[in-house]
């Protein structure tokens, strides 16, 4: 199904190049950078639907390709393509970007072209680290996307946002420039940037090793990782809420896609080798940090902790699989542990940012957001409770709600490794519950405590509109999640081929 | 003997000729007509670039040649370095305009004596034997030093164009007792028979190694890389703007010019050698460089600091001796100097009424006083943070696949482990701008040749990052990578 015009390209220049339009409308003519804003979010969204309907779910292949040569004398190529893995994650960030500006829309009073430039930006380079297939072309991507973030946390964020987002972007950029060692020595061994050439390109144990530690440093620290973690709280609490959602909801999603494109294909070697330190991060990150999402007294602390706590997820889905080829004849769970981990990105995507906006609403009401100021918002705000309550309940993995088929997915999975694993991983389901409904206990029920949550409003319009397209997806994915899951199984059976089959003796080495 | 094609040399015989002209036309002017000099200072460049881009000379061909008895080459990387030292000078003058206005310092001398310093540059770039190397070397070496006094009355000025002539004396010492032991190992000043020599002699002459040692010295005091560095700092906050904005600028192609030419195209066969020098230096100007910068407030002493990590990053290149690493540090001089002129630039445009808009908080507040000039700061520090896809990056890249390629892998983990650090001071630049309440609600005006030049020196950042291939190509092919 591939089509004539580059829309892969049009994806990510539309937004990029409207982001500049958006700032040339200038500061005084706030409404107007709103309007323009949202018609180009709105148009690329619209467009991106035809890589749904246009998708050939029975290949692995990578489609919509484009190929053109961008620094020639090093072979590095403007290459482009999607297969079963980045597909949804493009559509769930152009779905963000149409919500990221309505619901910066009243908000957002400061700047406002500024602000919508820089979250249009942003997701155009989102949907090229989705796209690029070029290592070169992936990691510009991968790293200019800090610059917008980087501004609009220190521009519209809380107290003490200079410190939250200097340390955003030092901690990224410091895990990245490792990766960047690794993608040089790999074009100097392979002679090509593709990251499909390198799937195949042959390297013994002893290199691979040094690869995927190069690629951790980058993506443990993006999904993040504990114990790199750190920045993750402190980005989120200062950040504004559409700063705080897109980072929730998509940035996190480019590490977890990272160990897909790259550290599982080009290093699978170093990846099984190396696979008991993914997991017992991951099961620390499960567990404990499960433990500190309890303590919180700030609703986007809980939030930010429960969404590290919830990437363990996808990094144990992904880093299982191993295990079960050893337990297994068939090995027919990795796939499911794979899936999961991807079903649990999206989900994860469509809860974290919708939590995170249900925060916001309280936030721009009676600016704060600890929760000891709360209580008994269910009385005034009868609507939003209902959809706070909804979103909370998928963030502690109800069934019915999308938060649940990731994790039962990854859990199941997790039996046919080790039964260990399933057992901590599965303590996420109470621990979730646990200081999901206790923050909907202190927050939303019982008696109005103060004056000031007496005399708020319910949600408006927007705000309906935007946590009602939450709602739905959230409820679509937990009940069909069919749609999506085939939508990468091509992928996922290819990637667990290929990372079974040990790369160094290929090499003869 | 053989002259050679004399005309091999016609942009430096066109630009020695202009300078004596501006510097008598201005007898003559009044002070009110003082503009026709930066005209013709302009001229002076357009036509420089026109003569060296017109290529063949009626010799044919882009092969290097040598005039004046060998002692001048002309090759494809001097050309492609000189005429972006007229792109980079021009756009100089064109800041320092507005500067030396303000400053009521309008006065020909600094044309005068920045086109001297170019004719220098141009000679050092096209060296081909110890005595053009030295002659380039000094010419810009002294008009530097009247630039940084320029501000007569200056006393911070006065004081560091002391310490820059003292030190810069000291260093041209070196770099002439190296000479002279190369000279007496060798027995020729020519660069071409000083490599046939060494290849000889064989590499392990101590008298060889000694003069060697010497030159390295003398060349790290000329680009101000750790631990001959001390002088940096001082000269660029003492200086008037105007002459930080070109010492900063144009003279470090040249040093790289100087550098290829006497390492690799005099002195290959001490690879061995130079390169575990030179690797020292490296480590310590991008630890040293990056550090000591951030605890800076002044912007001056900030990028003065910066530019000693930037010309560890140039030297990366050279070391491992490969053509792609040349190319690599070329790539990295020619970006430098861009952001080295813009970011020098901004401060220039910032200056108001005489107070130079030195320290970094001048920067406060700047997305609220004007956005454009903001961005424009913000792209020419995200570049020389190295941040893709600005150019900065790819320069930082090249250099660091050249150390690779050539094995180095702690020398790329030092180099982005402290290029991470570097952005610290960057990002505090640009937190500045846009995260901070301006402390001035002065207007920010400028003429509007100033306004196009600083909007241009702004978008190169981007533009040439997304389109780095055909500058990269060029960078390149120069050394046949």
């Amino acid at each position: 199904m591939a089509s004539n015009w580059p829309i892969l390209s049009v994806l990510i220049w539309l937004p990029i190049i409207g982001g500049l339009a958006v700032i040339a409308v200038g500061e005084h003519r706030a409404a107007l950078a709103r309007l323009l804003a949202l018609v180009i979010a709105g148009l690329t969204f619209i467009l991106s639907i035809m890589l749904f309907t246009g998708f050939d779910t029975s290949t692995a292949a990578m489609q919509f390709t484009e190929h053109k040569p961008w620094i020639e004398t090093f072979d590095i190529f403007y290459s482009l393509g999607v297969d079963g893995f980045s597909v949804p994650l493009i559509l769930l960030t152009t779905f963000f970007g149409v919500l990221v500006v309505i619901a910066g829309w009243e908000v957002i009073q400061q700047k406002v072209n500024q602000y919508m430039a820089a979250f249009l930006i942003m997701e155009g380079l989102m949907v090229g680290v989705f796209s690029a297939l070029d290592a070169m072309l992936f990691y510009v991507f991968f790293e200019a996307m800090l610059i917008p973030m980087f501004l609009v946390i220190g521009m519209w964020g809380g107290p003490r946002r200079v410190y939250a987002t200097i340390k955003f972007f030092l901690y990224t950029f410091l895990g990245s420039v490792f990766m960047l060692i690794g993608l040089i020595y790999l074009y100097i061994q392979s002679g090509s940037w593709s990251i499909l050439d390198w799937h195949q390109f042959p390297l013994t144990l002893e290199v691979q090793k040094w690869l995927f530690l190069g690629f951790l440093a980058a993506f443990s620290v993006k999904i993040p990782m504990w114990p790199v973690h750190t920045w993750l709280p402190d980005a989120h609490v200062e950040a504004p809420t559409g700063g705080s959602v897109v980072l929730a909801a998509i940035m996190l999603k480019i590490g977890g896609y990272g160990f897909i494109r790259f550290s599982l294909p080009v290093t699978p070697d170093a990846s099984a080798a190396l696979d008991w330190l993914i997991i017992t991060l991951s099961l620390i990150a499960v567990v404990y940090i499960g433990f500190v999402a309890l303590v919180q007294q700030d609703m986007k602390k809980l939030i930010a902790y429960s969404s590290i706590s919830h990437m363990g997820f996808v990094t144990l889905g992904m880093f299982i699989a191993f295990a079960i080829f050893q337990n297994t004849e068939s090995g027919r769970g990795a796939a499911l542990g794979v899936e999961g981990a991807m079903v649990q990105m999206i989900s994860h995507g469509f809860v974290s940012g919708a939590l995170f906006l249900c925060v916001g609403v309280l936030y721009d009401r009676l600016h704060s957001r600890m929760i000891a100021d709360y209580g008994g918002v269910a009385n005034t705000m009868p609507w939003f409770a209902a959809f706070a309550v909804l979103f909370f309940m998928a963030n502690a993995g109800l069934p019915g709600t999308s938060g649940f088929v990731g994790e039962f997915m990854v859990i199941l999975a997790a039996f046919q490794a080790n039964f260990w694993y399933a057992f901590l991983a599965a303590i996420t389901l109470i621990l979730g519950a646990a200081y999901s409904l206790w923050l909907v206990k202190r927050v939303i029920f019982g008696e109005v405590t103060s004056n000031d949550v007496a005399m708020l409003e319910d949600i408006n319009a927007r705000e309906a509109l935007v946590l009602g397209t939450l709602a739905i997806a959230v409820l679509l994915v937990g009940v069909w999640p069919e749609p999506l899951v085939n939508l990468m199984h091509a992928s996922v059976e290819q990637l667990l081929q290929h990372i079974q089959q040990p790369k160094f003796s290929v090499a003869g080495i | 003997m053989n002259n050679g094609n004399m005309l091999l040399a016609a942009p430096e015989f066109w630009v020695l000729i202009m300078a004596c002209v501006i510097l008598i036309v201005d007898l003559f002017l009044s002070k009110e007509r003082r503009g026709i000099i930066h005209m013709l200072a302009m001229l002076t460049l357009v036509f420089a670039a026109i003569i060296t881009a017109r290529g063949d000379y009626g010799t044919g061909g882009l092969a290097s040649e040598t005039a004046f008895n060998g002692s001048f080459i002309r090759d494809s990387m001097g050309d492609v370095l000189k005429l972006f030292s007229y792109l980079i000078l021009g756009l100089v003058y064109i800041y320092s305009k507005f500067c030396l206005r303000q400053f009521r310092m309008f006065r020909a001398d600094f044309y005068t004596l920045s086109l001297f310093a170019l004719l220098g540059v141009m000679l050092l770039i096209s060296a081909n034997s110890l005595v053009t190397i030295y002659l380039g070397l000094e010419l810009i070496s002294l008009s530097s030093y009247a630039l940084v006094a320029y501000d007569r009355d200056s006393k911070m000025g006065s004081e560091a164009a002391m310490k820059y002539f003292v030190l810069g004396s000291m260093a041209s010492g070196m770099l002439l007792y190296g000479m002279s032991m190369i000279y007496g190992a060798t027995g020729t000043l020519d660069l071409q028979q000083i490599a046939a020599a060494v290849s000889e002699l064989g590499s392990d002459n101590y008298l060889l190694i000694f003069g060697l040692v010497f030159l390295v010295v003398g060349l790290a005091f000329k680009l101000g890389v750790v631990p001959f560095h001390m002088w940096i700092p001082d000269v660029y906050q003492g200086a008037p703007v105007a002459t930080t904005l070109f010492i900063a600028s144009v003279p470090k192609m040249a040093a790289f010019a100087m550098a290829f030419r006497l390492l690799q195209t005099g002195l290959s066969d001490l690879q061995h050698d130079w390169s575990q020098m030179i690797s020292i230096l490296v480590v310590l100007s991008i630890i040293l460089g990056n550090l000591a910068a951030i605890a800076q407030t002044n912007i001056k002493r900030m990028l003065a600091y910066s530019t000693i990590s930037h010309m560890g990053f140039v030297l990366m290149g050279l070391l491992p001796g490969t053509a792609s690493g040349f190319g690599a540090g070329m790539f990295y001089v020619i970006v430098y100097s861009m952001m080295s002129a813009a970011a020098f630039g901004m401060i220039i445009l910032l200056s108001a009424r005489g107070v130079e808009a030195d320290k970094i908080d001048d920067f406060k507040g700047l997305n609220q006083r004007n956005s454009w000039y903001a961005a424009v700061m913000a792209m020419v520090m995200f570049s020389m943070a190295g941040v893709p896809v600005f150019v900065g990056f790819f320069a930082k890249w090249l250099v660091i696949k050249a150390a690779l390629d050539a094995g180095l892998f702690w020398l790329a983990i030092v180099a982005v482990v402290f290029s991470v650090v570097g952005a610290f001071y960057y990002l505090r630049i640009v937190k500045l701008m846009y995260f901070d309440e301006p402390v001035s609600e002065a207007e920010i005006d400028a003429p509007v040749d100033f306004r196009a030049a600083i909007s241009l020196n702004g978008i190169m950042m981007l533009g040439l990052g997304i389109f780095s291939s055909s500058l990269i190509a060029i960078c390149m092919a120069s050394f046949g990578a």
